[in-house]
């Protein structure tokens, strides 16, 4: 039914709030990744076959839906009931029926389903008291969690599309310019590159046709805030390409998602034929004149696709790699021609600032990165999942107020930041504030949003070693520098770890990252000696103590250390004993245990489940 | 419509150059050498060895300086060039380690390499024996030849040229323009009884009508008649007796010329 002026819009979007309330409560099952992967989608089949089972009346006031990411991925799967807020985690399906009664009946509380605080053990009834909640800002992210994705009434509810109608109808593409510069937006891809500033440059270059893309490449490992947006909000993204494409003046766009990531293909796909179905996509939008269609494409599996110009290539059809941007794809980009190319979170991003105003989003942030980012916090920290939080706030906020501190209470090692790209942070750095610039000062970056949390168990050169072999097999191998510098500094981390370090080694490492930070064609050239350079800034003796001693103090690089049972520390409980996958461990109850070096593999089975911390690394 | 002319300096000394050229351009044009590796001036420039990269300023950039390939940097108004200069030496002489390990019994990297004082490399040699350094010299001329037959396969260091499907490829007109290309050598190819074999493909070839040597395979011949639009008996001499040809039609064309004037 197509939706033909702004008023019709807003006519719309009424009527499906109307058409909702007359639902009393919401049950919401969260079916973001994380979820999904616990058992999320039967605990809302398991609610499903006990909402049928109640009365009709019953049936009317209750409503149940799955959405996208809720982020506190670690307690899941997830069930919110609202408007009231209630929080229970780790739902299993045989819950259903004991959630459904009490939240028909009394509107009672299922306690032992309740978030449990971790410091004080007490349950928490609403999960906007609970830290990692109340902390957190979410814009890209604010209709993930709240909406069912495949249901365009529901963003329609949310408000969703008003943003495209003001521009539409309210603003010249210049304004639209205007409003995204003075909003202070800049790329949460990791480039950090203001926004507003691209669009003016595309909007002025001569040459048509222009295109607006979408960059879902998200290659960084753990990083999952792109995939969550795309699979909880899709039409977030596609308002704010609209938005884009009307402010350039752009009539084709494709949104660019890597192959490994089906759902979002298919929920991206589900969107745009909604949104061409309502007239929000496609000709005449809104009646306003103004087209622009969108398509997606996939990726071929390769993390440099994620490059702004190897990912015009692989659209265009043609092998992705980089080229030399001395001349910007906003001049000469997509088929040569002026393109604009944006990450998804900053895409999600554009429709509230087109609604409420650049100014709102400018109050939040710090005096250079405005506005929220989206994290996908993992790792040794507690609370593993997807957050947003105001740019500023920093690492000992994000990782101890949000993500509730380490696990097992560890002494914290090290952050990770911005992905292969970024750099590793030791505890003397928690009080950087995360945004554009700081990290990057301190050696690291903020990237796009990747953030994974390290704790003493953790071996930094291993650490590097893992990123530069996933840099070298990623490499698209057309520059020396990076095809062949990449591989030999990976070879040289190699060497370090399995206790064949030589005494040039970090000197050889110095002067082979310089020039391939100065020598490569593209930025994952560039930036692919920051990890190693990170680590050996602020954990040199991590690296000497393996080079020059052949150990690995972490206990983490197996042929560099072995594992030895504290005398002193150990109580004989057995646990080690049974957790040993090679029965490499002796001992009699309450008797100090023993490990057999000659079977031991160090695989760390016992050092994790050693409640007195009585396995040392020697 | 003539380009717009700039000006810009290079190693300190300003020179006149359009809009659109490339550093490379403009330096090889006024004698100043970069070197090359990948770069060919019959195509586009790929910017993929890192040979000639050059150091750039400008006065409005304050004070930013960095390295950028010369074979692709277009010139402009007030742009300063250094060609030679402590990080350049050092990235050139990086590279060239870099390639001697992984082809370090190429004559000619060894060469190039021993010009920067690189002797022996000193990082992990390779274990495969190729010389191929991966400029994609070969497959940017069969692509601007228009027969794409070979092509680039893998990423990284497991990228290698390659034939579709490692079989003799169909698309192959026998020209040798890959071989002769390669700055290593690498191709090869045999031409033996009139017959040249390459890529695991054997061409014949057509033979000059007049000495009778072997010239060019038949399917090159035919393919590059066809999309020149010469004349196939002229592409069918080779090259000695088709210059013989000119020269005695100069020579005929003068001793008529002669005997008109004389009398």
């Amino acid at each position: 039914m197509l939706i033909k002026s702004v008023k019709a819009l807003e006519d719309t979007a009424r009527q499906a709030r109307e058409r909702r309330s007359a639902v009393e409560t919401e049950i919401i099952v969260c079916a973001g990744p994380g979820c999904m992967l616990k058992g999320g989608l039967a605990v809302a089949g398991a609610l499903e076959k006990a909402l049928a089972a109640q009365t009709k009346a019953a049936r009317l006031k209750l409503g149940l839906k799955t959405t996208g990411c809720h982020g506190l991925c670690e307690q899941g799967p997830l069930v919110v009931i609202q408007p009231q807020g209630i929080f229970y985690t780790r739902v299993k399906p045989e819950d259903a029926e004991e959630i459904i009664k009490h939240t028909l009946g009394k509107g009672e509380l299922v306690r032992r389903l309740l978030y449990r605080d971790p410091d004080t053990r007490e349950r928490v009834e609403q999960y906007t008291s609970i830290p990692f909640y109340s902390n957190q800002v979410r814009i890209a992210l604010r209709n993930v969690g709240r909406i069912d994705p495949c249901d365009i009434d529901q963003y329609l509810a949310a408000g969703g599309y008003l943003g495209m109608a003001r521009a539409l109808s309210e603003m010249k593409p210049e304004q639209v310019v205007e409003e995204i510069t003075r909003s202070g937006l800049r790329g949460r891809g990791g480039g950090g590159f203001p926004t507003g500033r691209k669009w003016k440059t595309c909007r002025n270059a001569p040459a048509t046709p222009k295109y607006v893309l979408c960059n879902a490449d998200e290659g960084d490992p753990g990083a999952f805030m792109d995939r969550a947006i795309c699979e909880g909000d899709p039409h977030a993204v596609l308002e704010g390409m609209v938005i884009g494409a009307y402010a350039v003046g752009a009539a084709e766009g494709h949104i660019y998602v890597r192959e490994e990531y089906p759902l979002a293909v298919e929920r991206l796909q589900g969107a745009i034929e909604q949104a061409r179905q309502r007239g929000l996509l496609g000709e005449n939008i809104l009646g306003s004149g103004f087209s622009y269609d969108i398509r997606v494409a996939r990726g071929g599996g390769a993390f440099v696709c994620g490059e702004s110009s190897a990912l015009m290539k692989s659209v265009a059809g043609e092998v992705g790699e980089p080229r030399a941007k001395y001349i910007h794809s906003v001049i000469r980009g997509l088929h040569d021609r002026p393109t604009v190319l944006n990450n998804v979170e900053t895409w999600a991003d554009v429709p509230w600032i087109i609604t409420e105003g650049a100014e709102k989003f400018a109050a939040l942030g710090t005096e250079r990165s405005k506005g929220t980012k989206a994290f996908s916090l993992v790792g040794k920290v507690r609370n593993t999942g997807l957050i947003e939080v105001p740019m500023g706030m920093t690492l000992r906020e994000i990782i101890y107020d949000v993500g509730g501190g380490i696990i097992g209470d560890r002494p914290f090692k090290a952050v990770q930041t911005g992905g292969p790209s970024g750099g590793c942070l030791p505890a003397s750095q928690l009080d950087q504030p995360v945004d554009f610039d700081s990290l990057t000062k301190a050696g690291s970056m903020m990237g796009s949003g990747g953030m994974i949390v390290m704790d003493d168990r953790t071996c930094m050169v291993d650490v590097a070693r893992y990123f530069l072999r996933f840099l070298k097999e990623e490499s698209c191998g057309k520059c020396v520098p990076c095809r062949e510098g990449v591989h030999q500094l990976h070879a040289i981390l190699e060497r370090i770890c399995t206790g064949q370090g030589q005494p040039d080694d970090i000197r050889k490492i110095e002067a082979l990252s310089d020039v391939i930070v100065k020598a490569s064609l593209c930025a994952l050239g560039k930036s692919a000696p920051n990890p190693v350079l990170s680590t050996l800034r602020y954990f040199r003796d991590e690296y000497e103590a393996h080079i020059n001693e052949k150990k690995c103090p972490a206990g983490v690089c197996r042929s560099l250390f072995t594992f030895q049972i504290s005398a002193d520390k150990c109580r004989g409980c057995g646990l080690c004993t049974e957790a040993c996958p090679v029965d490499a461990i002796l001992g009699e109850l309450k008797h100090v245990h023993q490990i057999d070096e000659v079977k031991c593999t160090r695989c760390g089975a016992c050092r994790n489940v050693c409640r007195a911390d009585a396995v040392e690394v020697v | 419509m003539p380009a717009k002319l700039i000006n810009l300096e290079i190693d300190g000394r300003i020179f006149q150059a359009e809009e659109g050229m490339t550093i490379l351009e403009v330096a090889r044009r006024e004698g100043i050498h970069i070197p090359t590796l990948c770069h060919h001036d019959a195509l586009e420039p790929v910017g993929s060895c890192r040979l000639c990269l050059v150091e750039i300023t400008h006065r409005d950039w304050k004070g930013w300086r960095g390295l950028v390939t010369s074979c692709l940097y277009p010139v402009e108004e007030g742009l300063q060039v250094t060609t030679f200069n402590e990080d350049i030496r050092h990235a050139r002489r990086t590279v060239l380690d870099l390639l001697l390990a992984r082809c370090p019994n190429s004559t000619v990297i060894q060469k190039l390499a021993a010009e920067y004082g690189v002797l022996a490399t000193s990082y992990a040699k390779n274990e495969t024996d190729t010389n191929c350094i991966l400029c994609g010299l070969c497959v940017r001329v069969c692509a601007v030849k228009g027969c794409n037959a070979i092509s680039t396969a893998g990423r990284g260091v497991e990228r290698v040229i390659s034939i579709p499907f490692d079989e003799p490829p169909p698309d192959c007109i026998g020209c040798a323009s890959c071989a002769h290309i390669c700055p290593t050598g690498v191709i090869e190819f045999e031409d033996a009884d009139g017959v040249r074999r390459i890529w695991g493909r054997s061409f014949p070839m057509v033979r000059c009508p007049s000495c009778g040597q072997p010239v060019m395979p038949e399917a090159q011949l035919e393919f590059e008649a066809a999309k020149s639009g010469l004349d196939p008996d002229y592409l069918r001499t080779c090259p000695a007796c088709s210059q013989k040809k000119t020269v005695d039609t100069i020579r005929t064309t003068f001793e008529l010329k002669a005997v008109e004037v004389a009398g």
